[in-house]
């Protein structure tokens, strides 16, 4: 009779989980990007493909250049260094030489999240991060805009996409504008429509709202994303840029401009609400969210830069622990804050 | 606010595990034979031990008081079985320590039938005879926490219960047992509840139930004597709505202050079953020998629900329910979300054990950890509104000390971050590390 019982293990309880883990939640957000990807593919061909290749090719490779050896495997398979080099992808302007790409999503995991300890532990964003780096070493290459993809058609490169590496490529042929930058130095406003369905100028892939938004809509009922977030962001936003045309109409954006030109849709569902980086708390996600929106309205009306949403989420990305700090929440059965 | 709240039924935050009661929910409850071997530990309760006044060698009849009360948190122990006294001593229990216990050995020719067998006059009982009764008859929390139920019943001055909550929630998956005794006795359960309402001297009895179990709600409201003052509450399915500040919050809308009782706001909340164990010793004269005990999950050949009586070794258990499958890894006592593994068939079914859970190779495979992401599923989860993510960092840093700053003691370990985590960090069991720490340490000499 002894010798048939089974060797019992004592794992605690509880044995129950639910489905959810951290790889599938990573990929959840992968798949909701992928709509907005196609649109960028869409608008600007090849030189978009080949540039999200480069980034993601340079997050991975940094990722297990620097993981530990056991872990090498393991740590590609969390699909979070697909993740950031996509992201970062799709923050880039469309005609970057592809090495700078590369380099971006090396940087961006190597001194956005490895140096940090890895997953879990980085106070920025890395894919901003890497595209911060990028921005302030290549500022002329960041802020050549191209339109989409002309004469062409799919199959056409953007002159400045095979630079070599270390070489800078003249970027006059082919220059346009952001919405947002015609707003700012010219007061010329694109046609909402063009906005909402991405017939702009811009980062690969900010330029179309509405996929982004339904990108978003799939994370909420996944949910893999906190909603507390990209709503207060946009209420703020919206709520500020009212005020504003109350005082001036001519001088500053509509709140639907403001919503749907530049990063803000890509920035307020996709990067200010990597759980890493933002607030675990609800009442720290509320100040957060109101937090990004203020500083994007703030930097983009009154400030030199015409878009903000990459410093206003790193900014707040930076008091996100002393947010976390003073928001714990409320005690079942003890009133009022409990700190 | 108060209408909406009418309309949930419900408190805040939770999980919601599969139920995976299927196995066992219409299965009457049946009877295990009687085996060879009992094993009584005499601390089966929360508090103190209780005291044996037999010795070995010497014959005792099912029923028979062996133990009595060590202390007033502490009840009686009463023979399971008609047989010898083989042995007083240490004996391994289900956390694996040394403990004392009462061996007894099972007179096979004996009818087994209990020994006092008349009803007390529980009417004319003074309040604090009837609360020695209950501590007598060895009557303890049934669903799992084996807190003596005579302690609840002794009320301090000023503190006024009005009402008499009974839980019929049952949320913890697979366990079956208060499910059964609801349809199968109902009236045993409202007659139960009537002794317990008039000695408190509360104003109505309300009896919570989970909306999964509509057969339990339909037949306890067909038993509610016209003007009764009874009511059932259907309750959303939603883990852990059993326990007792979250039934509280679900039926009345009142939270509970931290650190105190149910009692401070004019609450008394007992378990299905031990409302019908009361039943059982004020009107047929039994004290505490049995108890009904859901034997599910993945590893068991044929489930079901049993009353058995205490002290029989698991394997007795397992083995009238058709034996372990292939490939059982693990027996949980309990239900799957805060019961207790056992390292050994071995081990006795005590009071508190509401169920035998076996689970297999599957269940317990185990999950590749990742770092926290902050992701906050364990906050909207945790029933308290505790930071279990943040309790998690300061105790895998051994930062125990500032996890009393994060209200570490209101955690009542009811599982859901760990069951919430999608990273599969142990959160429940860290804050569990931490608060061991905190009550055991010995502070170094200065």
């Amino acid at each position: 009779m002894k010798k048939q019982d089974p060797d019992l293990l004592l794992f605690h309880a509880p044995l129950l989980r639910q489905g959810m883990t951290t790889p599938k939640a990573m990929r959840d957000v992968i798949y909701a990007l992928l709509p907005a990807t196609a649109a960028a593919l869409w608008f600007f061909g090849l030189s978009a493909a080949l540039l999200l290749i480069s980034c993601i090719a340079g997050a991975v490779l940094a990722e297990w250049m620097f993981a530990n050896r056991a872990e090498r495997g393991q740590s590609l398979r969390d699909a979070t260094g697909v993740l950031t080099g996509l992201l970062l992808g799709l923050t880039l302007p469309p005609g970057l030489p592809l090495w700078m790409g590369f380099l971006g999503g090396v940087v961006a995991i190597s001194l956005g999240k490895i140096i940090w300890g890895g997953l879990g532990h980085n106070l920025f964003n890395p894919a901003l991060l890497g595209r911060a780096f990028l921005l302030a070493t290549f500022p002329i290459a960041m802020t050549t805009w191209v339109p989409a993809t002309g004469e062409g058609g799919f199959f056409s490169v953007y002159d400045g996409s095979l630079t070599l590496p270390f070489m800078q490529s003249s970027f006059d042929a082919m220059s346009s504008a952001t919405p947002l930058g015609m707003m700012k130095f010219q007061q010329e406003v694109t046609p909402l429509m063009n906005l909402m369905f991405g017939r702009t100028g811009g980062s690969l892939g900010e330029t179309s709202g509405l996929l982004l938004i339904l990108g978003g809509i799939y994370l909420y009922l996944r949910r893999d994303l906190d909603w507390r977030i990209p709503v207060s962001i946009l209420l703020t936003v919206i709520i500020f840029s009212a005020v504003l045309i109350l005082f001036d109409a001519n001088r500053f954006p509509t709140p639907q401009f403001s919503i749907f030109s530049g990063g803000l849709l890509l920035g307020a569902i996709f990067m200010a609400t990597d759980p890493v980086t933002s607030p675990v708390t609800p009442k720290g996600a509320w100040i957060f969210g109101i937090g990004v929106g203020l500083l994007v309205m703030l930097i983009r009306v009154f400030g030199g830069l015409p878009e903000g949403v990459m410093y206003a989420i790193l900014l707040m990305n930076a008091a996100t622990p002393l947010i976390n700090r003073y928001t714990q929440p409320r005690v079942f059965g003890r009133g009022g804050d409990s700190k | 606010m108060k209408a909406f709240h009418k309309l949930r039924r419900s408190f805040e935050h939770g999980v919601h595990p599969a139920h995976h009661k299927e196995q066992t929910e219409d299965l009457p409850i049946q009877r295990v034979p009687f085996g060879k071997d009992y094993l009584m530990p005499l601390g089966q309760h929360i508090g103190v031990p209780a005291q044996a006044i037999v010795e070995a060698g010497e014959k005792v009849r099912r029923g028979q008081l062996i133990a009595k009360p060590g202390g007033f948190v502490s009840t009686g122990l009463h023979s399971p079985v008609t047989g010898t006294i083989r042995e007083i001593g240490d004996f391994r229990g289900v956390d694996g320590r040394f403990a004392p216990a009462i061996s007894i050995e099972a007179d096979p020719f004996a009818t087994q039938k209990v020994d006092a067998d008349s009803a007390l006059d529980w009417e004319s009982m003074s309040l604090e005879e009837f609360i020695e009764a209950v501590q007598m008859a060895g009557i303890v929390g049934m669903g799992g926490a084996a807190f003596p139920a005579h302690v609840k019943l002794s009320v301090p001055d000023g503190i006024k219960i009005r009402h008499l909550l009974i839980n019929g929630a049952e949320c913890e998956p697979y366990l079956t047992t208060d499910h059964r005794l609801m349809l199968e006795r109902p009236e045993a359960l409202l007659e139960g509840a009537e002794i317990m309402r008039q000695k408190l001297g509360a104003e109505e009895t309300v009896i919570g139930v989970e909306m999964n179990k509509p057969d339990a709600i339909e037949t306890l409201r067909k038993h509610i004597k016209p003007g009764a003052p009874v009511r059932i509450v259907p309750l959303k399915v939603k883990y852990p709505q059993g326990a007792e500040k979250m039934m509280i919050k679900s039926v009345f809308n009142v939270e509970v202050p931290a650190g105190q009782l149910p009692r401070d706001v004019g609450v008394n909340v007992n378990n299905v079953g031990t409302i019908v164990a009361i039943a059982d010793y004020f009107l047929r004269g039994m004290p505490l020998i049995e108890r009904v005990v859901t034997v599910a999950g993945p590893g068991v050949t044929y489930p079901a629900n049993l009353i058995v009586p205490l002290g029989t070794p698991v394997r007795d258990v397992v083995k009238f329910c058709g034996g372990l499958k292939p490939g059982s890894r693990e027996i949980i006592m309990g239900g799957p979300m805060m019961g207790r593994p056992i390292a050994s068939l071995d081990v006795p079914i005590l009071k508190g054990c509401s169920g035998v859970l076996v689970f297999t190779e599957e269940e317990t495979a185990r999950l590749k950890e990742y770092p926290c992401i902050s992701c906050g599923r364990c906050l909207e989860a945790c029933p308290y509104f505790l930071n279990p993510s943040r309790l998690a960092r300061l105790s895998k840093a051994r930062m125990y000390d500032e996890m009393k700053d994060y209200h570490v003691f209101d955690c009542v370990e009811c599982g859901c971050c760990t069951f919430a985590c999608p990273s599969h960090i142990p959160i429940v069991q860290l804050i569990r590390t931490g608060k061991d720490d905190l009550t055991h340490r010995k502070e170094p000499d200065a």
